[in-house]
């Protein structure tokens, strides 16, 4: 199994109520990575080179949505590995659990519209030196799908101009934005770059079968950006 | 103790809820402005010391009922302890 050994591994963490973490895995075994499942339960992270928080309802999206997960012992384990530098991709819900963190800055409301919107997104890379999207052009159009009733991003001006003037916006919608967010936002990283939080579900975009294959370039940027860790000497 | 925590959007946040609510009391026939829509939290303490209940009750909203960029919250203690 020695090409195995070569492939990054990835874990991607379910919560009671994560429904994405199947498509995720697939994805991500797809494009080269080893696939790690970890349950929310569990106190640490095993030995991977990043991290996926997949969509989906975590705890029913109670109180808020990502609220409740945000407490789930293994964000524990996620907090630390994202400020060791560990690649931390949150999809959709995986989105507002690390904004409820606060490993990302704002918060995802409500859609404007009030309704769960479920249709393919028109997005446009605005920044392509991160871990995620090294594998899109400046300016690249992709097409995305979302699927979400709370995906309007919201930070207020203040904030809005501090991740607007650090380069802290990924990806935007083209044109009107499906759920109100401010700026249009549909992507955000930390101030060090090694956490995203995405909207729309690359996952559900990397198979021609389905349409568009423009996540591959979001999922296939992390995958390389794990093995590029991977190859550390810290790796076992 | 019992104890209730009022939870509101911050003013100037857009609601989209109470404007829809509106929208449908508007069509009822109510000549209502405005309408906000926030959420109410009931909690029954096992704290009897108001001091330490309001403080545990602060620090509850500041980590998990209210998110402080776009929501206030209001803490009500129940006059009977």
């Amino acid at each position: 199994m020695s090409s195995d050994d070569t492939k990054p591994r990835v874990a991607v963490v379910t919560f009671p109520g994560s429904n994405d973490d199947r498509d995720a895995a697939l994805a991500l075994e797809r494009l080269g990575a080893e696939a790690v499942p970890v349950w929310h339960a569990d106190d640490s992270l095993p030995d991977v080179s990043a991290v996926v928080l997949p969509g989906g309802f975590s705890y029913g999206d109670y109180l808020r949505a990502g609220a409740l997960a945000r407490f789930a012992p293994v964000m524990k384990g996620v907090n630390a590995f994202a400020a060791d530098g560990g690649l931390v991709l949150g999809i959709c819900n995986g989105f507002q659990v690390l904004c409820e963190a606060g490993l990302l800055p704002g918060v995802l409301r409500p859609n404007r519209s009030l309704n769960f919107v479920c249709r393919d997104a028109a997005l446009t890379v605005e920044r392509t030196e991160t871990p995620f999207t090294s594998r899109c052009r400046p300016g690249q159009q992709l097409t995305i799908p979302v699927k979400h009733g709370e995906g309007c991003y919201f930070a207020d001006a203040e904030l809005l101009a501090e991740i607007e003037a650090s380069g802290q916006v990924a990806i935007r919608y083209e044109g009107e934005s499906p759920n109100g967010s401010v700026a249009n936002i549909a992507g955000v990283v930390n101030r060090d770059g090694n956490v995203l939080g995405l909207m729309p579900h690359p996952e559900h975009a990397v198979d021609p079968l389905t349409g568009s294959t423009d996540g591959a370039l979001v999922l296939g940027s992390l995958v390389d950006a794990a093995r590029h860790t991977f190859a550390e000497p810290a790796a076992v | 103790m019992k104890a209730t925590v009022l939870v509101r959007p911050k003013p100037g946040i857009l609601d989209p809820q109470g404007e829809a609510v509106q929208g449908s009391l508007q069509q009822l026939g109510f000549a209502v402005e405005a309408a906000r829509v926030g959420r109410v939290v009931d909690l029954e303490l096992r704290d009897d010391d108001r001091e330490e209940a309001r403080a545990e009750l602060e620090r509850m909203c500041e980590q998990l009922l209210a998110n402080p960029l776009i929501e206030s919250y209001e803490i009500e203690l129940a006059e009977d302890a």
